[in-house]
């Protein structure tokens, strides 16, 4: 992947998906594109605003708990974010991103910095932070996860193989 | 190697013998959405290019989010829900039939042994009828629902043994928040707990679904348990059910992660403090919190056991004049029954607002929404910052026996001050 910022986040750990996006806006608006302006809008007020195309978020354990709502990872792509990198993550959160074609990979996050510039390497398993000079190995996405991604989410996936090709 | 609940109903789901950690693919017996993930479980399936769901039968659709709709973008989306249980001869559950996860159980739709999956998070609650059931994303709903199946890990399992005896009032929501207040929102993330002990057989099937509802709030993927008389009452009761009901036990010699005991033969009633449903504290030692709204109701705490416990409190009593208590029963045929008992004429005597049977304002769209610095107590399973529809508002959660006597008093209760032998 591409180089971009790292947006850590402030509240750490156990960030749910009511912060991710807030129910309220989740009801109101339909369209991905538009409720992606409202991403951690009730913890960081503003910060559609911070990101370009391509920055990382960062954050603990446990990102993604709470509400099985499928607006979160869908925000968080439509907003840009080409992948979170966390020490953890919610079980369904981690399932609804890489069926909608979001990256997310586990591994040390304690040391990078918010505005490192960083970088997500799949294939050798690493993130790059380019600020610090720092590698840092990643968690294995599971194999039947890579090919997800690769057919841009569990729809492709299907169209491709008809079925769940594990 | 002896195996797990999980590792049993999953393995007979795959046809294959599966352990933790291996990942299958596992036929689903039943699964559903409701009108928060509904939408994008309709998008997904148009997407997918399949003409038709996999079995008509095995899905159904819950408005139970905000319903009735508060504006016209709820409308529009329970519009779409309509047209689609129309077209594709699907299930559908319209407002004021109550939350999906007490009309699935109540509707025969889950079964010992079963595996379910909903697009809702708390779909773990069937857990206490010994179903494998868990919550997903609408998506990966849709997989289901065209294809019958979906891919499952296997989960590793955490064993918690609940011993004593629970005093007067103190009930199985205390249970639940001194269990996640010990264990953590990231204690059990992606295991399958299995609850087991005295305190668990000698709950009624009501106050066990509190237990296994807020297994999510731990991480959990499934919050399980044995499959007894009385779960086979339950189902025989609600839903004509008397076949199939022996449900699955785990091996004596099963592998766990984790082993937990608890005794909460001192367990006094607790609550949980914005805005973590970790942050757990004594009822007693929060008198000075005062609150502006009371809520009891919900797929934790909204069943007739619940309405029960908070009308004999409510008897012939009046509601702090400061608070707005709001109480929505979680099923049209608990809101029948409550009415048939004389529970609801005595909330509506006590000043309490009765809403139509649904998730009422505990998801923050409708029915109850705090101003700016204002304090609810809720028997809801959930009290993140904005939950009840504003950032700049508090919520704590508690037992309805608390929520109640919180309400009584406009402030955070101990509600063992306030119940009549």
């Amino acid at each position: 992947m591409k180089k971009g910022k790292a947006h850590v986040l402030k509240i750490f750990d156990n960030v749910n998906t009511d912060y991710i996006i807030s129910g309220r806006y989740k009801f109101k608006i339909a369209n991905m594109k538009d409720l992606a302006k409202y991403i951690f809008e009730d913890i960081e007020p503003g910060f559609y605003k911070k990101i370009s195309k391509g920055d990382y978020i960062v954050a603990g354990e446990n990102f993604g708990c709470g509400s099985s709502r499928e607006q979160a990872p869908w925000a968080i792509k439509e907003a840009g974010i080409s992948a979170v990198i966390a020490k953890s993550f919610a079980r369904i959160f981690f399932r609804n991103a890489f069926n909608i074609g979001l990256c997310v990979v586990s591994c040390d996050t304690s040391s990078i910095k918010n505005g490192d510039v960083i970088k997500l390497d799949l294939k050798d398993e690493l993130v790059i932070n380019i600020s610090r000079g720092e590698r840092i190995k990643t968690m294995p996405i599971p194999q039947l996860m890579r090919k997800f991604l690769d057919d841009g989410g569990v729809i492709g996936h299907f169209k491709k193989y008809g079925d769940f090709k594990i | 190697m002896g195996k797990t609940i999980a590792e049993k109903i999953l393995s007979s789901h795959a046809g294959t013998e599966l352990k933790a950690g291996d990942i299958a693919i596992c036929k689903v017996d039943f699964c559903f959405g409701q009108d928060g993930t509904s939408s994008l479980i309709i998008d997904s399936f148009k997407k997918s290019g399949r003409k038709k769901v996999f079995s008509p039968s095995k899905f159904c659709m819950v408005i139970d989010h905000s319903a009735p709709s508060p504006n016209v973008g709820v409308s529009e989306i329970h519009k779409k829900m309509r047209d689609f249980a129309r077209s594709e001869k699907v299930g559908l559950y319209d407002i004021g039939e109550g939350v999906c996860h007490v009309v699935i159980p109540e509707r025969g739709h889950v079964r010992p042994g079963s595996l379910i999956l909903g697009a809702d998070s708390h779909t773990c609650t069937y857990g206490a009828l010994n179903a494998l059931s868990t919550g997903v994303g609408s998506t990966d709903l849709a997989m289901t629902l065209i294809s019958g199946k979906n891919w499952f890990r296997v989960p590793e399992s955490v064993k918690i043994t609940v011993n004593g005896i629970l005093r007067k009032g103190v009930y199985s929501k205390d249970v639940a928040l001194r269990i996640i207040g010990d264990l953590g929102a990231n204690g059990c993330t992606y295991n399958s707990v299995e609850f087991y002990g005295p305190v668990i057989r000698r709950l009624s099937v009501e106050a066990r679904l509190t237990i296994s509802n807020m297994a999510v709030e731990m991480g959990a993927k499934f919050g399980v348990m044995e499959a007894d008389a009385k779960v086979a009452a339950y189902l025989n009761e609600n839903a004509k059910i008397n076949k199939g009901i022996e449900g699955v036990t785990a091996d004596k010699d099963a592998k766990y992660v984790k082993i937990k005991g608890y005794d909460i033969s001192s367990l006094e009633p607790l609550v949980a403090k914005p805005h973590a449903v970790d942050n757990v504290a004594p009822a007693m030692d929060l008198s000075s919190i005062r609150i502006d709204e009371a809520f009891i109701g919900t797929c934790t705490n909204g069943r007739l056991e619940d309405l029960k416990i908070v009308s004999e409190i409510l008897k012939n009593r009046k509601i702090h004049k400061r608070v707005r208590c709001i109480i929505a029963p979680a099923s049209k045929r608990i809101f029948s029954e409550a009415v048939k008992r004389g529970y609801i004429k005595t909330f509506i005597d006590a000043g309490c607002v009765v809403v139509s049977p649904g998730c009422g304002p505990c998801v923050g769209t409708h029915e109850g929404i705090l101003a700016n610095g204002e304090v609810a107590i809720s028997s809801a399973n959930r009290n993140f910052k904005g939950r009840m529809g504003n950032p700049d508002s508090f919520i704590y959660l508690a037992s309805p026996a608390t929520v109640c006597a919180s309400a009584l008093e406009g402030k955070i209760s101990d509600p063992r001050n306030h119940i009549r032998v």
